[in-house]
């Protein structure tokens, strides 16, 4: 099926700094049919680099990035639920952000574009949920940032989710997850054409970028898994050059993912999706974490990875204790993987299995809007 | 249906009758949520497990069951008084490194808690450990010394002793050779022992 990315645009939205950005708008897609009693509605959150082009193919034959997950027959099974993904807001894939022209100026909005949160993404989100007639979702899933969503929601609109899918995730950054994004947003801002941020229209920061991004890749893998994947291969050689060109097999890789994602991410949503990530902590404003949940409704399963570094398994736990505090219908498995991070979206054999069973229930489960009430 | 043609474990059958329609209930050590799965389909009960192993976690999650992946004994702490009407440990207690606290916290989570242990007096484990003069292997406790996942052993007596000493309160006491209920000399004759109880007053 071909996967068409939709638009809706709404007036205005105020953020948590204050500032009420106007004329938004908000790139998605669906799969699969809204039912009668618009009761299986499921919205998949992209994690940091993704975008609303989930499952099917687009125009170009590209498949969508958890299109394992998502279609007929699949985990999210679009036989039977309608499934929508959106471009988060800050994007750079069809949805308002720094790269988007400003209304004000007639210009990208560079690094005048506002400071924004995961819980500003969740309440844009709200808006174009509601705007789509949907009282309630069946279910809100998504891994890393996508996870952090679902878990926005879950505090956010606790009467508008049945269920909760945080998959390899954390209720809050660590200093190492803020430092591995400093390190990213650092690498972008030294590059000279990054000319601070106002590269539109002339050459990109593409250096600092995919820098950046090389960063991300090795935190997304395990040791196994790139031992496993490059070892100490060479790449097209024999002997080692004794010099800066390419030895490695995985600084090919590296340099190839590098450069590869300039072409398809602004720099500018990198330094501000970043920001959102590391200011959450789900906990915020409340003594503990268990009592931030007390106010959610949903059903959880929250899902983690042995060889996930740099989600670890630690963090999912933490969320599912202050769930067990405060006792929530709260479901968690920590599946074996040796893919890091990455195997929310690779690894996918135990997971289409274990979210396809949680589903079910909570389709025969599920508490209408008005029941809840 | 009948439970144990379902499910295969006698225990599980009388487990399954000792609770009531609509109950709040959590089973320590669920494996793959099978008796979860029953009394939620059957007693509309609401059930929460709690399983060490990933694999049966797995299993318990695709057919639909509530369930914690983490050690028993440890996940324990994080429960609020008074959460659950029954907390189950099946054929568990003889394996739980700190009995006596785990079946403390299950009074403290839970208004009754239902024990079903492997009963160390029966007469052929006796009988069985006098003939070889070695640690006893039987149907009841198959395993060697040195790979038994068992490491405290009691008797039907044992335990009573300990419900008197604690002041719990039994509900019920069921004992089972087999398929079939013991009721003289319980202590000699039973394979299994499933209690029924609550805390003191």
């Amino acid at each position: 099926m071909i996967a068409e990315t939709q638009i809706a645009q709404f007036d205005s939205l105020t953020l948590d700094n204050g500032v009420t950005l106007r004329d938004i708008t908000v790139a998605y897609e669906t799969y699969g049919a809204l039912n009668e009693a618009r009761t299986n509605a499921i919205l998949i959150e992209h994690a940091f680099t993704g975008d609303a082009h989930a499952a099917g193919i687009d125009h170009e034959g590209k498949p969508g990035w958890w299109a394992n997950m998502i279609g007929p027959g699949k985990a999210f099974d679009t036989d039977h639920y309608f499934v929508l993904c959106a471009n988060v807001l800050g994007g750079c894939r069809g949805t308002t952000g720094p790269s988007t022209v400003n209304p004000a100026t007639g210009k990208p909005y560079g690094l005048a574009f506002p400071g924004i949160t995961i819980s500003d993404m969740v309440r844009l989100q709200k808006l174009l949920i509601d705007h789509l007639g949907i009282p309630k979702l069946l279910a809100v899933a998504g891994g890393s940032m996508g996870g952090m969503q679902v878990l926005e929601w879950a505090v956010a609109f606790p009467d508008a989710v049945e269920a909760c899918l945080p998959i390899a995730t954390t209720a809050r950054h660590s200093a190492q997850q803020i430092a591995f994004n400093e390190t990213g947003r650092q690498a972008i801002m030294g590059d000279p054409d990054f000319q601070n941020g106002n590269y539109y229209g002339g050459a990109l920061p593409a250096r600092g970028l995919s820098v950046a991004r090389m960063v991300g890749h090795i935190t997304y893998m395990s040791d196994e898994s790139m031992r496993e994947k490059f070892g100490r291969r060479l790449r097209d050689r024999q002997d080692f050059s004794y010099g800066m060109d390419v030895d490695f097999e995985v600084e090919s890789y590296l340099r190839y993912r590098g450069n590869q994602f300039v072409g398809r991410f602004d720099a500018n949503s990198y330094l501000y999706i970043t920001k959102a990530m590391d200011y959450f902590d789900l906990a915020s404003g409340f003594p503990s974490l268990a009592v931030a949940l007390e106010r959610a409704r949903s059903r959880f399963l929250v899902i983690s990875f042995t060889s996930d570094w740099l989600y670890p398994s630690y963090q999912s736990q933490e969320i599912v204790n202050a769930l067990r505090s405060r006792n929530h219908d709260v479901t968690y498995c920590e599946l074996s993987s040796n893919y890091g991070h990455d195997a929310f979206l690779v690894d996918v054999g135990e997971q289409t299995e274990i979210v396809r069973g949680f589903l079910a229930r909570c389709v025969r489960e599920f508490r209408s809007l008005e029941a809840v009430r | 249906m009948n439970v144990s043609e379902v499910l295969g474990r006698r225990d599980y059958a009388i487990i399954s009758q000792l609770i009531p329609e609509g109950a709040r209930v959590l089973d320590l050590g669920c494996g793959d949520g099978a008796l979860l799965a029953w009394l939620k389909e059957n007693k509309r009960v609401e059930a929460r497990g709690v399983e060490l192993s990933r694999d049966l976690v797995q299993v318990a999650i695709a057919r639909g069951v509530t369930v914690y992946q983490g050690d028993l004994e440890a996940s324990l702490a994080d429960y609020p008084d008074q959460a659950f009407d029954f907390v189950i440990l099946s054929q568990t207690v003889q394996e739980t490194r700190h009995p006596l606290v785990v079946l403390k916290e299950m009074l403290r989570i839970g208004r009754h808690a239902i024990v079903a242990f492997p009963n160390f007096g029966h007469w052929r484990v006796g009988l069985n450990h006098l003939l070889s003069g070695r640690a006893p292997k039987t149907g009841l406790f198959p395993f060697e010394w040195y790979d038994s996942p068992n490491i405290h052993f009691l008797t039907v007596i044992d335990f009573e002793e300990l419900v008197a000493k604690q002041g719990w309160q039994v509900d019920h006491r069921l004992y089972l050779s087999g398929p079939s209920v013991v009721t003289a000399l319980p202590n000699w004759r039973a394979e299994i022992a499933i209690y029924l109880f609550h805390g003191p007053a």
